[in-house]
């Protein structure tokens, strides 16, 4: 019961610091709260947290993905130049886009996913490789240049709106809520849980221990490749550096939501939460005109803090 | 001769136990003790209140005639000279043989480690015992029994005057027993005393001059090894002739449900496990065989093997009369209807920080969910609220982490989780280890309707009792055979007993 308790008092805990937050923004910064800001915040948030979504899986397995940043940047530049290179004749062009970005992240997820289950190497490694190598492929394609001959079509997948809601927002409410159905709700989701809580007792439960540690990796290479498609669209250009440091940021938005780096716990919920609160806090210290290299150890401090508040609640349950 | 050791009327309680009331234990210099009893006897407390790593409610402990203090630190009994090697070695396996030796205690220059006096000390203990390992090996590259010298040599480190060895031979080659046995002798010509725990009886009139019997907390007899036969033995550590409350079977054993034959294994790695030699058994619907052997006897390996949590290759299984592959996971093994309750209830079991719920259902979700792929809730709800009812399963909700509940209704949920997959042939391994005797009952009543429902059940126990009380038929493990089965209606306990220590019958 305690347990429970503390739990849900962590899990509100991220909802009331944000909460916090907000007031005291508002009250430095009038335009804090204004239509503009808020679809700016959350558009922000969007393109990290489509990828939080999928690391929240990774997570639960008791996985690490450190590779998302340059899968990212991967899928975006690779899409971008598979088009170009097909002379702009492909209609729709952001279909092609789409596909090819979220085809090309789920590969880089299936080969980090094969790598770490065949080979039995810790995915702590297995995606360090893939930092930089997906890296090193990105800056390859293009060498090193942008890719920036998007029509309109494209670009209003990253500056379109509908109903006044920007598509970003709009994705990744449609992929936090998928993603918190398939936790809740699926024999797969209970499975991902089972696997990252006890891998051996869920390996003499039956379960195919290691088919669902890779399907992980290849859910967050996709999403990090819809990502990737979303972040050019909306610059209007594939850039060979996009997605450096997601990692941490994602990362930290499902560690911040209340999961475990043992594995095991966390939750789609929270990780939405964890992005919200990193994103609410770096654009409220930029209205409030405080520097920005402050902001990264604002930000680094939050991370320590709520896994120490996550320690101290396990030891008291 | 006068004591090394004298320990006197020594007590120790656990909440609701009384594991140990007023035993005594004398052990001189230049003597080989063993202490006998069987599971549950006390052997195991007794033996962390010498070494330190418990505190005895009551009683003395005198070294050489000066009382021990009764504080407890087995850093300050190794001081004194009482070092206790476990069954558990407590080696770094990454670390080289003279580190692990003098951990904590590396002789230094200038505040540096002084890396040739160190090799060059471990090598010359190492050699005075007459072994030939190299200090500067890693540990993880020796075999068990190297490794348990090495732990003999860092006994030596402490110049110890009583070296506690717990079942030291329990996972070692016929080969390795016989350097052990050598380098006892050889220390226990140093004037130095040896607490020598075992059940194996032979070893005893082989290696020990004299012994002390624990039954049920109580000291019940010491004596020279010369004057007592493994038979002298095995009746003083048994004791009672009382008559087992043995369940009885309510209906004939129908058709045979499993038959291997020929299953040899040999580990993979250089673990305690056992390998398995030539190992046939039957079991039929309906029946309960008991599997029972000392510890590395090889019986939770074969269950392992069974249940295709390792792999086998050499061996052929018949389930209902069907030949069958082995199977190569245990996902596989539960398609073809064999389940396995695992021995380690928390380490290979539970899921501890996820609910009883998510624990029982897990791998029969399958049958409760709705549009093909979503879990409900509500089926859910009612399937854990059957196996709450059938077996008993005292909880406050079932949403509460399974980590809060006690051993025995842990094991209840697991069990549930077993039943649930509708097994033909179930295997439990040590299904009432940690789960207290109110429990025991329970789950034993539980075991005999699983099997009264046509389903063939394996139960492998470290407790003989137990294994009396419920088996139909008893198979005994010995060094990786299956030596003997016996009606489990008939048996008797120093029957069983002197099979798994000896091999054969008293």
């Amino acid at each position: 019961m305690e347990a429970s308790a503390t739990r849900m008092l962590q899990r509100y805990g991220t909802g009331w610091v944000l909460l916090l937050l907000a007031i005291v923004f508002t009250s430095q910064n009038s335009r804090f709260l204004s239509w503009r800001n808020l679809g700016y915040i959350l558009t922000d948030v969007s393109i990290c947290g489509i990828v939080a979504v999928g690391m929240t899986f990774v997570i639960i397995s008791a996985g690490v993905d450190l590779a998302v940043g340059s899968v990212l940047g991967f899928a975006a530049m690779g899409a971008a130049w598979l088009i170009e290179l097909s002379g702009l004749h492909l209609h729709p062009a952001w279909l092609f886009g789409l596909c090819t970005a979220a085809g090309l992240g789920a590969a880089a997820g299936f080969i980090h996913g094969k790598v770490t289950t065949a080979l039995q190497v810790p995915p702590f490694i297995t995606t360090l490789g893939g930092l930089s190598a997906w890296r090193g492929a990105t800056l390859l394609i293009n060498h090193g240049g942008p890719i920036h001959d998007f029509d309109a079509g494209y670009r209003w997948w990253g500056n379109g709106s509908v109903l006044g809601i920007p598509v970003p927002v709009l994705i990744f409410v449609i992929v936090a809520s998928v993603g918190w159905v398939v936790q809740r709700y699926t024999r797969y989701g209970r499975h991902i849980y089972a696997v990252g809580g006890n891998v051996e007792a869920a390996r003499l439960s039956g379960l195919n221990v290691k088919g669902l540690t890779s399907s992980v990796y290849v859910i967050v290479g996709t999403l990090a490749g819809l990502a990737g498609f979303l972040l050019s669209a909306r610059l209007g250009s594939a850039e060979a550096t996009a997605g450096t440091g997601y990692e941490l940021r994602v990362i930290a938005s499902v560690v911040i939501g209340g999961a475990s780096l043992s594995g095991g716990t966390g939750g789609v919920g929270g990780t939405v939460m964890g992005a919200l609160l990193i994103g609410v806090l770096s654009n409220g210290l930029v209205m409030m005109g405080v520097n920005s290299y402050y902001q990264e150890i604002v930000i680094g401090a939050i991370i320590v803090l709520a896994v120490a508040l996550d320690s101290f609640a396990k030891r008291r349950a | 001769m006068s004591a090394l050791l004298e320990a006197r009327q020594i007590t120790k309680s656990f909440p609701g136990v009384r594991a140990l009331a007023g035993v005594n234990l004398r052990v001189g210099p230049g003597e080989v003790h063993a202490l006998l009893g069987e599971n549950g006897a006390g052997k195991s407390t007794l033996l962390k209140i010498l070494s330190g790593a418990q505190a005895a409610d009551a009683g003395e402990i005198r070294l050489n005639g000066t009382p021990l203090a009764g504080s407890h630190s087995p850093l300050e009994r190794q001081q004194a000279g009482i070092v206790t090697i476990y069954q558990e070695f407590n080696l770094l396996p990454e670390m080289s043989v003279a580190e692990n030796m003098y951990i904590g205690r590396e002789p230094v220059r200038h505040g540096w480690v002084d890396w040739s006096r160190l090799y060059g000390q471990a090598r010359s203990i190492l050699s005075a015992l007459g072994l030939q390992i190299e200090p500067r090996a890693a540990v993880r590259t020796l075999t068990v029994g190297e490794q348990q010298m090495v732990e003999i040599a860092r006994a030596m480190t402490f110049e110890a005057k009583l070296i506690i060895m717990d079942e030291p031979t329990a996972a070692l080659s016929v080969r390795e027993v016989d350097t052990l046995q050598r380098i006892v002798r050889e220390l226990r010509a140093r004037g130095i005393g040896i607490i020598y725990v075992t059940h194996r009886l032979n070893e005893v009139s082989a290696l020990c001059d004299r012994f002390t019997v624990l039954r049920d907390g109580k000291w019940v007899a010491e004596g020279d090894v010369r004057d007592h036969s493994p038979g002298d033995l095995v009746r003083l550590m048994v004791g009672r002739n009382v008559d087992l409350l043995r369940h009885r079977r309510h209906r004939a054993p129908s058709d045979e449900a499993l038959r291997v034959e020929g299953v040899s294994w040999q580990p993979k790695t250089r673990t305690r496990a056992a390998s398995l030699k030539d190992i046939c058994m039957t079991v039929r619907s309906g029946e309960i065989l008991g599997l029972a052997g000392l510890m590395g006897a090889g019986r939770t390996d074969f269950a392992r093997i069974l249940f295709g949590a390792e792999h086998c290759s050499a061996g052929t299984l018949w389930l209902q009369q069907d030949r069958v592959e082995m199977p190569r996971s245990p996902a596989e093994a539960i398609h073809q209807g064999i389940t396995l309750l695992p021995e380690h209830r928390k380490r290979d079991g539970c899921f501890l920080e996820q609910s009883i719920r998510q624990n029982m259902t897990l791998p029969s979700l399958k049958k409760l969910t709705r549009w093909k792929w979503f879990v409900s809730d509500r089926r859910e709800a009612h399937f854990v609220e059957r196996y709450r009812r059938s077996l008993g399963i005292a909880m406050a909700s079932d949403l509460t982490p399974i980590g809060h509940l006690s051993g025995g209704n842990q094991q209840k949920v697991l069990l549930a989780r077993c039943l649930a997959l509708a097994p033909k042939v179930l295997i439990l391994d040590e299904p009432t280890r940690g789960v207290d005797i109110g429990a025991k009952a329970e789950v034993h009543e539980l075991i005999r309707q699983t099997a009264d429902s046509g389903v063939a059940v394996v139960v492998i126990s470290s407790e003989l009792l137990e294994l009396l009380a419920i088996s139909d038929r008893i198979g005994v493990f010995r060094e990786g055979r299956l030596v003997a089965e016996v009606d489990g209606e008939t048996a008797t306990e120093p029957e069983v007993m002197s099979l798994m220590a000896v091999g054969t019958a008293a």
